[in-house]
């Protein structure tokens, strides 16, 4: 599977975000968006996801057959772990769980190995409301191991991790990267080993 | 199938544990009623005469309260995201929060009105068309109050101009809602009401969804 940008700009408002970015990521592949606030990280990425449109210019995932998705095959080709972490106070971890596992589409079966992956075995049963700030980015990185999708897209995934964490979600990528995954990474710290990178901003 | 449960099933739980849920529309669905008698005094006629009407608009003015809560948070916190990026479509998921905010707010109220109808000295042959006249009305107040949810996602706090878009697109459910609550008090036949009211709501909830699940995708930018 390859991920195909091309000419790619975006506006926020009545602000041009970025301007005629190209990439290509193949399977395998990880790039890692950096750049100041505001550079258009959020941006790029939510356009990827297809949340948002472009400007101009052209995305394209294309399978191995040479066949671009349509955006519904898109949608169920990618994980999106964005900055909002959709937890509620008043549902408990486990529900949560449960409850993005059903957005996904994804078999309930899978949330045991998720649990397990993310070490959220001592959580489940409290409340969203009582999680820490890294514990809720946790629950929230877990829906990547809910269900198998090739290509991740990380909303500045290190953010308000511990070290362990941080390791276990290094593993994570580079076990994803070596069965053919691709991510895509917004960070301000190096992240997967900044093997592929790319900088945005510093156009005004 | 399965998202299209899970959806209704969570919202119904943050509905039911949530402040300002299920609970606070069926208080604020009661207090109304049970205000009035002091506003207007006890005698039996004039509370008769208001009754259909009165719990009417409290039911309007009830649905309205889990409205705020039905999109905003989910826009605030990313479940919105998500839940565009599931395989359920979009419009699907408008019906499945409307049920949800339809079991916490109209659902209740029907089955809590028989019991607030002798407060209002509403006549007891009325009392089933009461309950009758709001498990078919409420469920399309819920489809339109939800375009207006949608429509307010953009607007940060649009509690009030929630209220503003969708009070007046609530008014034939008043209208015929209460006449037909009104013609079983009278001994008249309430079914003519009841079938209007009945359109009414299978409208609102065929195109409830589809605008709603417009307005999200027309949010975003």
């Amino acid at each position: 599977m390859r991920l195909l940008a091309e000419g790619l700009s975006a506006v926020r408002g009545e602000r041009v975000v970025f301007r005629d970015i190209d990439f290509e990521l193949a399977s395998g592949q990880a790039l890692v968006l950096h750049g100041p606030n505001g550079s258009g990280k959020t941006t790029l990425l939510r356009v990827i996801a297809g949340l948002i449109g472009t400007l101009a210019g052209r995305l394209r995932l294309i399978d191995k057959d040479g066949k671009t998705l349509a955006d519904e095959e898109r949608d169920q080709a990618q994980h999106f772990v964005g900055h909002q972490d959709a937890i509620r106070s008043q549902l408990r971890v486990i529900e949560t769980l449960r409850f993005h596992a059903a957005l996904l589409g994804a078999e309930p079966k899978h949330i045991d190995e998720a649990v397990a992956t993310w070490g959220l075995q001592a959580l489940v049963d409290l409340s969203g409301g009582l999680l820490s700030a890294g514990q809720r980015r946790r629950v929230s990185l877990a829906r990547l191991s809910l269900q198998r999708r090739q290509l991740w897209l990380l909303d500045e995934p290190l953010v308000a991790l511990d070290a362990p964490t941080r390791a276990r979600l290094n593993d994570v990528c580079s076990k994803h990267l070596t069965q053919g995954g691709m991510i895509v990474a917004a960070s301000h710290e190096p992240f997967l080993g900044d093997r592929r990178t790319l900088t945005l901003g510093f156009a005004e | 199938m399965r998202t299209f449960w899970a959806l209704i099933r969570r919202d119904v739980m943050l509905g039911v544990r949530a402040s300002g849920g299920a609970a606070l529309a069926a208080a604020f669905f009661a207090l109304i009623v049970v205000l009035v008698p002091f506003g207007l005094g006890p005698e039996t006629g004039t509370l008769r005469a208001v009754a259909p009407g009165i719990f009417w608009i409290a039911a309007l003015l009830a649905t309205l309260l889990g409205l705020e809560r039905m999109l905003q948070p989910d826009a605030e916190d990313g479940t919105l995201d998500l839940l565009r990026l599931s395989p359920l479509p979009l419009e699907l998921a408008a019906l499945a929060k409307i049920a949800a905010h339809w079991l916490t707010s109209g659902f209740i109220i029907s089955l809590l009105a028989p019991a607030l109808a002798p407060l209002l000295s509403l006549a007891t042959s009325a009392i089933p068309i009461l309950a009758l006249s709001l498990l078919l009305g409420t469920p399309g107040l819920s489809a339109i109050g939800a375009v207006g949810a949608a429509l307010g996602t953009s607007v940060q706090r649009g509690g009030m101009v929630l209220a503003i878009l969708v009070l007046p697109l609530n008014i034939p459910f008043l209208i015929f809602g209460a006449s037909a609550v009104a013609a079983a008090q009278n001994g008249d036949n309430p079914a003519q009401a009841l079938i209007f009211l009945t359109a009414c709501s299978l409208l609102a909830l065929v195109v409830g969804p589809i605008a709603a699940a417009a307005a999200l995708r027309l949010n975003e930018e």
